[in-house]
């Protein structure tokens, strides 16, 4: 491999974003924000039969500040909406948003007064998950497809 | 004891205040007007043959576009428990409209509280003597009442104060 080869001290050249991504994308924290029965999959999900953290995610943290990975599971009512769009603002840069089920990503069968039709209205989502509830392997997916986001994205586009 | 029997000993006992009565699938209801319902509820609890000593839930209608026809446009449902009989019983409210005020009955049964804070805040029925009439489902901004049936069904309303704003160290709260 040309000039690294001939060093002493072995060493690779490449570029920031790839080595940032490539940490980013295999240590996604998420925060749940769990309101319905999708956090209930969650369990199934985190739990040892599908086993998110062989994606790397599995470092569950109840805290916003301590998360980059916002996952909302669950119907969103207009009451609870202000504390949705305060959680994520609590979130430190990097971070990123997955709708799970159909609830959140659109309101779900429910349409009325009280629901509020997609999370989209409140914070900016990366990537959203059908279903309702979604199978494990669905949001497991949603996580690779997530990974692969990351990968395209920029270390400056979070500054 | 058999809900027939109950319905017989409150309509006995009410006589001409009864509005209506009557039975579906072997549930017995008796309707009165708002004056009367502290004393059928409580003749319901205090009579020791009945004992209901438990209120389920209380729950609200808008008839004001159903098919049959009813002089009143609201009714207000009281289901009733006895934990020593093991038996249960209706007794609804006829309501005219908003204007009129039915009694609240949260000093007999403290679960009513809440219970007639939902009907308030779903269907806009005021309770007299209430301690604290406030929405409860439904955020403080909200306008209207979401379950009448003049509701229109696609009207949403956003809540958009910052979340310091809906903390409270009101000492009423509950």
């Amino acid at each position: 491999m040309g000039l690294e080869s001939r060093s002493e001290t072995p060493y690779i050249t490449t570029t920031v974003d790839a080595v940032v991504n490539w940490g980013r994308k295999y240590s996604l924290w998420p925060m749940p924000f769990g309101t319905a029965c999708c956090a209930i999959e969650f369990m199934g999900i985190v739990g040892n039969r599908y086993d998110i953290s062989r994606f790397g995610a599995e470092l569950v943290r109840f805290s916003p500040r301590q998360a980059d990975l916002l996952l909302v599971m669950g119907t969103i009512t207009q009451k609870m909406a202000p504390v949705l769009r305060q959680i994520y603002d609590q979130m430190p840069d990097p971070k990123w948003v997955i709708s799970m089920g159909a609830c959140a990503s659109s309101g779900g069968f429910y349409d009325n007064y009280s629901v509020v039709q997609g999370i989209d209205e409140l914070v900016p989502v990366d990537v959203y998950v059908a279903g309702c509830p979604p199978r494990p392997e669905n949001v497991i997916g949603a996580v690779v497809k997530l990974q692969e986001k990351v990968t395209r994205e920029s270390t400056a586009q979070w500054r | 004891m058999e809900q027939a029997r109950i319905s017989e000993m409150l309509q006995e006992f009410l006589g001409d205040r009864v509005v209506d009565a009557g039975e579906f699938r072997g549930q017995h209801w008796v309707t009165v007007r708002p004056d009367s319902l502290l004393d059928a509820l409580h003749y319901l609890r205090d009579t020791p043959e009945l004992d209901f000593n438990m209120l389920m839930d209380i729950g609200g209608v808008d008839y004001s576009e159903h098919p049959v026809p009813r002089a009143w446009r609201f009714e207000i449902a009281y289901q009733m428990y006895s934990l020593a009989h093991n038996h249960r019983f209706r007794v609804k409210v006829a309501v005219e409209d908003d204007s009129v005020e039915v009694p609240s009955v949260w000093k007999s049964w403290r679960t009513a509280n809440w219970q007639e804070r939902e009907v308030f805040d779903q269907f806009g029925i005021r309770f007299s003597g209430h301690p604290n009439l406030r929405r409860i489902l439904n955020h403080d901004d909200f306008v209207g009442h979401p379950l009448r049936k003049d509701y229109p069904i696609n009207r949403r309303q956003k809540l958009s104060r910052p979340i310091e704003n809906l903390l409270t160290d009101d000492p009423d709260w509950a």
